[in-house]
């Protein structure tokens, strides 16, 4: 009797918190997708639906004439190529030299307990503390508003996320597999890409996302580096507020687009991401 | 094949001295375990020489020839290790194979010496499953595949069954003795466990605190040991240890352990070195107490009587322990000598099997 009583209350009571947490959840995803929702639609608006009341939930008819001006008239598609050469790239060297200086770290406790600390501390600089000092460089040796320039800058910028993430990484990997492989006949570099290096592939796959994203998004040091020829998509922006006021639908065209890499990329590496983020807490 | 000769060989780990002044010298083809409790120095003795730790101070010669300063992997030595270190990210045969792919030897010879080794192991049938889908068992073959697959010219094995459950080490442990039979290449093995060191060593070094208390054949080490230590390590049960006073006579010498039990006359030609009265410690082996009938015993047996405490049966023998003057003993008798506490028996010592050691020194007298 007491049994059956308790099991009914305990029954209501689940029922009681997987609401609360239906909720919660439901709340949650409103508060994400809300205003992607209204980027993309707006993306598709006439421009005498953008700011009516009540608001237009669904343009009556769409329209795709605010892409065509934003990539083309604004020089968008020539940014979000600009954006792509610079992110791939920034993305793997930086990934790439991460890994290394990572393992370095990890393995030979490279530069004593300091040098590592000393990586991250970079990060603490603010960025507009680095930018003018780095366009006077630029400016004199000739890689102001040039693809390599802007490369070799968020490579920089992005090394100590990349060093950080793959530290971590090496760190809890176990030693014994490469000792294995030196004993095996492996030298230390074999060692390295024939065994860490793939089993820290999810270490890496999450690690050049985040860099990629941090690139991706990235819209001071562009400013501020480049100009008529190697900026980037977030510099593009710029142009859509002007004197006359807003360009709403040419940026919400320009966002909508400028989502689809960094979507296409979470697709790719979402099987490693998952393991990468929990730092190999599910190894074995 | 080649021999391994180590001198005066010191390593530190900071402030600890993991390894104090070893020197052994292993005959190729020799199978040598080193053995010792946790903490003794055996596993940083076998990385000094695979070349994963740093010598301090001292030599390591494989075939002739200082190692020290060589890599790993030119010192063309294999490792087992306890947790068999297999990559996940490969396949049985990826496993095996990748010391002959990372010498660029050709596809062919690799595919051949890849599934000889798998033959001689029985795991042939594994070579396209990854680590994740063996048993332990398998993965333990595997481990030992990509050491033999190599013809290296020493093998080292760091407790390599000391993952495995009791059934599958003692299955792997008669593998492993037949594959030295087999292959009949120098090997050292290091584990704590001293049935694993009695059953596989052509000779066993067993260390304590980064030094060799005792090295020799399994038998000379068990039948006479050096020191205490040696004496309580190796054999299950335990010896028994017992201390007492050593009192000279006109028929000879016996031991006096104390109020409550007979003296022990010690067997004519056991007799030692050491004064009227000296402080002695008596060892003796469980399997050297036996039950007897009345009637007086034969030479160097002394009979004494006994009221058991404790009865641990295994099935084939049971353990029964009893007290001689006030201190414990575990006697290892027949099965069926014994059947319930605080029955009183006859037992007979073995004096002649007996060990005595110096209180002081803990060495053999």
């Amino acid at each position: 009797m007491a049994a059956s009583r308790g099991g009914w209350r305990s029954g209501r009571r689940n029922l009681g918190a997987g609401a609360a947490r239906f909720l919660v959840i439901g709340l949650f995803v409103i508060f994400v997708l809300a205003p992607l929702y209204w980027v993309v639609i707006t993306s598709i608006k006439p421009s005498s639906d953008y700011l009516t009341v009540p608001p237009v939930w669904f343009p009556a008819q769409p329209t795709i004439v605010h892409y065509t001006a934003a990539l083309f008239s604004y020089r968008g598609l020539q940014g979000l190529l600009n954006s792509l050469i610079v992110a791939s790239a920034s993305t793997v060297l930086s990934a790439a030299m991460g890994t290394m200086m990572a393992y370095s770290l990890a393995r030979f406790n490279t530069g004593g307990q300091h040098l590592a600390f000393w990586v991250l501390s970079q990060r603490f600089l603010p960025p507009v503390a680095i930018v003018l000092p780095l366009f006077l460089l630029f400016r004199g040796w000739g890689l102001y508003d040039t693809h390599f320039g802007l490369i070799v800058a968020y490579t920089f910028m992005t090394l100590p996320l990349s060093v950080w993430m793959m530290y971590a990484y090496f760190r809890q990997l176990p030693k014994s597999l490469e000792e294995a492989a030196l004993v095996d006949g492996l030298s230390r570099w074999q060692a390295f890409r024939m065994v860490a290096v793939p089993l820290a592939a999810p270490g890496i796959a999450a690690t050049a996302v985040f860099v990629f994203i941090a690139v991706w998004t990235e819209f001071f040091f562009a400013l501020i580096l480049t100009s008529r020829y190697a900026f980037t998509l977030p510099t593009v922006f710029r142009a859509f507020l002007g004197f006359q006021g807003a360009q709403y639908g040419e940026a919400c065209a320009l966002a909508t687009t400028s989502l689809v890499p960094s979507i296409i990329l979470g697709i790719l590496v979402q099987r490693h991401l998952v393991r990468g983020l929990t730092l190999g807490a599910l190894r074995g | 094949m080649a021999s391994v000769k180590i001198k005066a060989l010191h390593k530190r780990f900071g402030l600890v001295h993991a390894v104090r002044g070893i020197d052994l010298d292993i005959p190729d083809g020799e199978f040598t375990v080193l053995v010792g409790p946790s903490g003794c120095g055996k596993s940083t003795l076998l990385r000094t020489i695979a070349g994963l730790e740093d010598a301090d101070d001292g030599d390591i010669e494989i075939g002739g020839e200082v190692v020290n300063r060589m890599r790993p992997r030119d010192r063309d030595v294999a490792m087992v290790f306890q947790d068999y270190a297999l990559y996940p990210h490969m396949t049985v045969f990826g496993n095996i194979s990748l010391s002959l792919r990372a010498r660029r030897v050709a596809k062919p010879e690799i595919e051949r010496r890849v599934r000889q080794a798998a033959g001689m192991l029985g795991i042939e049938p594994l070579l396209g499953r990854y680590p994740r889908q063996l048993s332990g068992g398998q993965r333990q073959r595997v481990a030992i595949g990509r050491a033999i697959v190599r013809n290296p010219r020493v093998f080292l094995f760091d407790e390599p069954l000391s993952n495995l459950d009791a059934q599958l080490r003692d299955e792997m442990r008669g593998e492993i003795k037949r594959l030295h039979q087999e292959i009949a290449a120098t090997m050292i093995y290091v584990t704590h466990d001293q049935i694993e060191a009695m059953t596989l060593a052509d000779r066993i070094v067993l260390l304590r605190e980064g030094q060799i208390e005792q090295q020799g054949p399994p038998l000379d080490l068990f039948e006479r040991p050096a020191t205490q230590f040696v004496a309580g390590f190796l054999g299950s049960p335990k010896m028994n240890f017992l201390t007492g006073r050593l009192e000279r006579g006109t028929d000879g010498a016996c031991i006096d352990l104390g109020e409550g039990a007979p003296k022990l006359a010690l067997p004519r030609g056991r007799d030692l070195m050491a004064a009227d009265g000296a402080k002695l410690i008596l060892g003796l082996r469980p399997e050297h107490i036996e039950r007897v009938a009345a009637g007086p015993p034969a030479e160097g047996l002394v009979r004494v009587e006994a009221t058991i405490e404790l009865i641990q049966p295994t099935g084939s023998r049971s353990y029964a322990t009893f007290r001689l003057a006030g201190q414990a003993v575990v006697a290892e008798l027949q099965a069926h000598d014994v059947s319930r506490p605080g029955e009183r028996i006859s037992v007979a010592i073995n004096l002649w099997r007996a060990a005595l050691f110096d209180p002081a020194t803990r060495k053999a007298l």
